[in-house]
Formats: structure tokens, C-alpha cells, sequence
């Protein structure tokens, strides 16, 4: 098997939830007909290769306490963009921050995700936000119902398959 | 609902942000928090029951992977709300769909292979619902951080 596809093969059964037992990767490992230090190797690869942001344990917000949580969008003044992005990011309540391509009817460029214990910690998140940035005018835009909320499988067997993988 | 303990939260700490990527990663959390590898598995089991550990597992990076994800957003009339959230929750690319208070108060996200799969989801939920979508593409991402702090005491 090459490097490329046991990381893919790896990667592919990493989308899922690790066992919780005393040799989680023993047991990934016979299933993908490698050895234990192979399965390893190729989570260090990938993120080495930037392909895996990180493993370990995937959080819901709500249950681990974090319940007030709302997307704010931000009117940025042009030109300001990277600079405002890179204030925002830095707080640890933000887990997302995006500059966006957006309608007219929403002049909203920059987007981030906030994620507080409770309502005065939000508003007084957004408040700080504000006065390091100089921006007072934002849409703040709480979720109102959950319709979906899943992790996203990636499709990774298509790159399994041999030959070339033009798009028709 | 019982209380997360100090021992959960640092343990939640250590398994979002140093999971040890060896033979026996429990053990090793075990000996660095000082308990014992069961208690680590018997905690670890117990926040996934509660709800408070979705999964443990790879975080991938979807833009490495060549997959292409965009923030969508639409108006839809309050009575077809529902109809049009369940025709965009029905797509597999669609991880996220949520109603929010904004008059575009649906808001989802779809991630597919290509920007032109991604287009071409949007222009059949259009005709499928009726409804306008709007895709508003990042220009720039400045963080993509979803771990939350859990052994910092809150201010409750």
C-alpha cells in the first residue's frame, strides 16, 4: 500500500468515533491490514500535511455548557478587513471568523461564530469586539431552531480509486 | 443532570487539545492527569453518553482536502419555513441549517468536490423550494477553532 493511501484509508475511518478502549488504533489498524505504528504514523503525517486540523474529541457546545451561542456579522470599513479579522479571531470565545462575499441587502463582510457560558459573557464579548474594532454596527443573528448539525463525511474512497480523476 | 466534575474538565481540556497519539492513549492521559486508565475510560464513556463528547476522531481540513464549503442563506415565508429547512437538510453536503432571527432566517452551510457542485445544489434547492438562495463564499478565513475551554471557570 502507498503513503498516499493508507493516509487516505486512515483518514477515512478517522471521520468515524474511536473506540474507547486501552488500543483504539490496534483495532483500526487490523481492520486496514497494517500495523498499529503505521495507522499512528499517518494521523502525525496528516497533520504535518495540514490535511487533519487536529484529533481528539469533538464537543456539542450546548451540553458542555456553552449555551449561548450566536453568529455575528460584522460592516467592516473597506481595506480593514484583515486587520479587524485577525482582532476578532483572537478571542477565545470566537471558534470562526470569515471574511465573506455577500448580497447588498446584507452588508455584512465579516463573520464570526461566538460561543459564550451566558448571556452577559456574550454581550460582553460582543461589546469588547466592538470597541477593539471600532465597528458598531453588526447584525447579530441567533439561531433560533436546529434544523441539521452533523460532522461532515468526506467522500474519500474517490480518491482511492486508481487511474486518472479528471472531472468529466 | 449531574455536574461536570474537575477531573471532566480537564480531562475535556487534555481530549480536545493534547489527545496522545500513541498505542495507549487513555493510559497516557491516565499518568498525566493521576488516575487510573480505567477511570479514564469510565469518564470518557460517560461524557459520550451524557451528550458532551460528540465523537473522538480526526478533525479534517476540508480546503486540503480539495472540497469546497459556503455559508448559504435565504428568505423563506414563516408558514414554509419548515418545507424549505427539510428540502436543505435532506442534501448530504448540508452540515449545518440553522432558522435564525434575521429576515434571511434560514442559514446553512453546503460543503461538496467543487465550487460548481456546490452552485449547481443551490440552483436545484431553488427549484425545488422556489426560494432564492444566496451563497456568500469566504474571501478569507481567519480562524477555524471549534474547542471550548472547559477547566477556565466560568462566570456563573
Amino acid at each position: 500500500m502507498t503513503d498516499d493511501r493508507l493516509l487516505f484509508k486512515v483518514a477515512d475511518l478517522l471521520q468515524g468515533d474511536l473506540a474507547v478502549t486501552p488500543r483504539p488504533f490496534a483495532a483500526l489498524a487490523e481492520q486496514l491490514g497494517c500495523s498499529e505504528d503505521d495507522v499512528l504514523k499517518a494521523i502525525m503525517d496528516m497533520q504535518s500535511k495540514g490535511i487533519m486540523r487536529r484529533f481528539g474529541a469533538v464537543l456539542r457546545h450546548q451540553q458542555a455548557g456553552y449555551t449561548c451561542n450566536a453568529m455575528a456579522a460584522w460592516q467592516c470599513p473597506p481595506g480593514k478587513e484583515n486587520e479587524v479579522g485577525e482582532i476578532m479571531a483572537s478571542y477565545p470565545q470566537v471558534s470562526h471568523c470569515y471574511q465573506r462575499q455577500v448580497p447588498e441587502d446584507f452588508p455584512y463582510q465579516l463573520f464570526t461564530m461566538i460561543h459564550a457560558r451566558s448571556e452577559a459573557e456574550l454581550q460582553q464579548v460582543l461589546k469588547s469586539m466592538a470597541a477593539a474594532t471600532d465597528i458598531n454596527d453588526y447584525a447579530l443573528l441567533r439561531s433560533v431552531k436546529e434544523y441539521k448539525k452533523v460532522s461532515m463525511r468526506y467522500q474519500l474512497e474517490e480518491r482511492l480509486r486508481p487511474g486518472p480523476k479528471e472531472e468529466v | 443532570m449531574k455536574q461536570l466534575d474537575n477531573h471532566d474538565r480537564i480531562l475535556l481540556d487534555y481530549l480536545q487539545n493534547h489527545f496522545p497519539i500513541k498505542a495507549a492513549p487513555f493510559l497516557d492521559l491516565a499518568e498525566q492527569l493521576g488516575i487510573t486508565e480505567a477511570e479514564v475510560i469510565s469518564r470518557v464513556q460517560a461524557l459520550k453518553q451524557r451528550g458532551v463528547i460528540r465523537r473522538i476522531g480526526a478533525v479534517l481540513d476540508a480546503r486540503a482536502l480539495g472540497y469546497h464549503s459556503t455559508l448559504c442563506a435565504c428568505r423563506a415565508e414563516p408558514e414554509q419555513l419548515d418545507r424549505v429547512a427539510a428540502a436543505v437538510s435532506a442534501l448530504p453536503g448540508v452540515t449545518h441549517n440553522y432558522q435564525r432571527d434575521h429576515d434571511y432566517n434560514l442559514w446553512f452551510t453546503v460543503t461538496a468536490p467543487t465550487a460548481e457542485a456546490v452552485d449547481e445544489l443551490l440552483q436545484e434547492l431553488r427549484q425545488e423550494t422556489g426560494v432564492a438562495m444566496v451563497a456568500m463564499p469566504a474571501v478569507s478565513i481567519y480562524k477555524i477553532d471549534a474547542r471550548f475551554e472547559m477547566s477556565v471557570k466560568d462566570d456563573r
